[in-house]
């Protein structure tokens, strides 16, 4: 199963059978509104805190997911989440309604693709057969956690990220129709020294660029096997210097196309989120929503979803340390590609 | 496979030092309009002083006052209408338009201490609004006092009086 450095290849690759994606009102005036099973019109979601209000946006998210899989929450084998807040509550409280045994994880960012490319391999080892990965961020949460209270004034850099508020959720399952997992592929820790947190961006760029690059050649393909190649979040200014990189290190990205969530969930320009989107929910709804709804109408048929997380915390960079990031690659087929390839 | 064999190792490794993609990135970070901010919060600073002026003109009028005894009562209005925007929640968004302009001292004070309160609500009175109100604004205060000590010991030395 494992090929090359770090890459999982699945022989029998796990299918995603359902997703679901909830959203808040930024988001749903974005671009990809029609893409979210649930877009809330407030921030508050009629509950006394952030904090409450987030993990209300991932228990919605895993119920939508559940009664469109056509299962019951009982018959979700394991569910393996986790998000940017401290201790992962959001997660760990939306497993305690749940009920599912629950496997908690942190990428922060990249946790959407971590927990998917976990409940794969788990599915893909005959360690389970059905496995839930979510995930969700709270524009509130994360400003009142990392940043500063959500309503001070302060005026924020062009390189800033505004985060979504969402929620995503998938089911991998050994069998069923839906696109399959085919492989994922794990990245290293890479630090090339940025301090500054409003500027994720180019602080979580490198770590992409590694793990795109390893993706490549553990399995031995070219980016044009891949309709599309994604990142989570590197947002206006990330993801220019990750393509300035992959073509200085001669990677033939022009093969494919080359986006970025952060950069799809909003309309950039006319929205006030600086450089664009992050947070966990970024990339998970964007790929969770929008990617394989394209996929299901055959507009793409392979994708890989590279998710980036800076795994810094409010402690660590007022102590003046710079910023470690991580970045997770899932690659996801749509079933009529697999089929094509056998013949 | 064949292509597989020659895809592999084929590209070149992440070989920049921190030192070199600190360059790189700060390169390609988009200018901040240092010209633009500085219009704005001129202009934004000069209009709350102005907004403060006229509400100290209103007190001295209405109610004779002096200008010293229109002063309190005129702090008192800026610190409550800063405290109401902020809990409309319009104060951070006039501030990312306007920067510093904002951060004029008794709106901007009163709105860090506001936000702290509003955010912490939901921890409890003491745990949550009592010990973060300062959260922003302490330094501030810690600060204040400390420039003010060594103010005053220079003050005292050159023999101002005082």
């Amino acid at each position: 199963m494992r090929s090359g450095e770090r890459t999982w290849l699945f022989p029998a690759p796990p299918v995603i059978v359902a997703t679901g994606t909830v959203v808040g009102p930024d988001e749903g005036e974005g671009p990809l509104a029609s893409d979210y099973d649930l877009v809330h019109p407030d921030m508050e979601l009629q509950q006394p805190s952030w904090e409450k209000a987030e993990r209300l946006l991932l228990e919605q998210a895993s119920d939508i997911a559940v009664s469109k899989a056509g299962l019951k929450k009982e018959q979700i084998q394991f569910y393996v989440g986790g998000d940017l807040l401290n201790q992962i509550i959001s997660s760990t409280f939306a497993a305690r309604s749940f009920g599912a045994p629950y496997i908690g994880v942190f990428g922060a960012c990249s946790t959407s693709m971590e927990s998917l490319a976990l409940a794969s391999l788990m599915v893909a080892s005959g360690a389970a057969d059905t496995v839930m990965a979510g995930t969700s961020s709270h524009n509130c949460t994360v400003e009142k956690q990392f940043r500063y209270p959500t309503e001070y004034g302060s005026q924020k850099p062009p390189t800033a990220q505004y985060t979504v508020t969402g929620a995503g959720a998938a089911i991998v399952a050994k069998a069923g129709s839906g696109p399959r997992v085919t492989a994922a592929t794990i990245g290293k820790v890479v630090d090339l020294g940025i301090k500054d947190p409003f500027n994720m961006g180019a602080a979580m760029a490198p770590a992409a660029v590694d793990t795109i690059q390893a993706h490549l050649q553990d399995t031995g393909r070219e980016p044009g096997y891949y309709d599309l190649i994604v990142t989570g979040d590197l947002a206006g200014v990330g993801h220019p210097i990750a393509a300035e990189i992959l073509e200085r290190n001669g990677v033939p990205m022009e093969q494919t196309l080359f986006r970025d969530c952060g950069l799809m969930v909003y309309d950039v320009a006319k929205q006030k989120v600086q450089a664009g989107g992050s947070g966990c929910a970024c990339s998970a709804v964007v790929a969770y929503g929008h990617l394989l709804k394209r996929m299901a109408k055959g507009e793409l048929k392979r994708i890989l979803v590279v998710a980036t997380g800076a795994l810094l915390s409010p402690l660590s960079y007022q102590q003046g340390e710079t910023i470690p990031c991580v970045a997770h690659a899932v690659a996801i087929e749509a079933d009529a590609s697999l089929e094509g390839k056998e013949a | 496979m064949a292509t597989k064999e020659a895809q592999r190792g084929a590209y070149k490794p992440l070989s920049m030092s921190p030192k070199e993609y600190k360059a790189f990135a700060k390169n390609r970070e988009p200018a901040r309009s240092v010209f633009k901010n500085c219009v704005r919060a001129f202009v934004i600073g000069g209009l709350v002083c102005l907004i403060g002026q006229g509400v100290q003109q209103f007190f001295m009028a209405a109610f004779h006052m002096n200008e010293r005894q229109a002063g309190n009562p005129t702090v008192a209005v800026m610190i409550l209408i800063s405290v109401i925007l902020t809990c409309l929640g319009v104060y951070d968004k006039i501030a990312q338009w306007a920067g510093a302009g904002t951060a004029v001292p008794v709106t901007g004070f009163a709105n860090a201490m506001c936000s702290a309160a509003i955010e912490h609500r939901s921890e409890g009175l003491v745990l949550g609004v009592g010990a973060n109100m300062f959260k922003l604004a302490g330094s501030v205060i810690v600060f204040g006092v400390v420039a003010a000590f060594f103010v005053g010991i220079v003050h005292w030395l050159l023999g101002l009086g005082g």
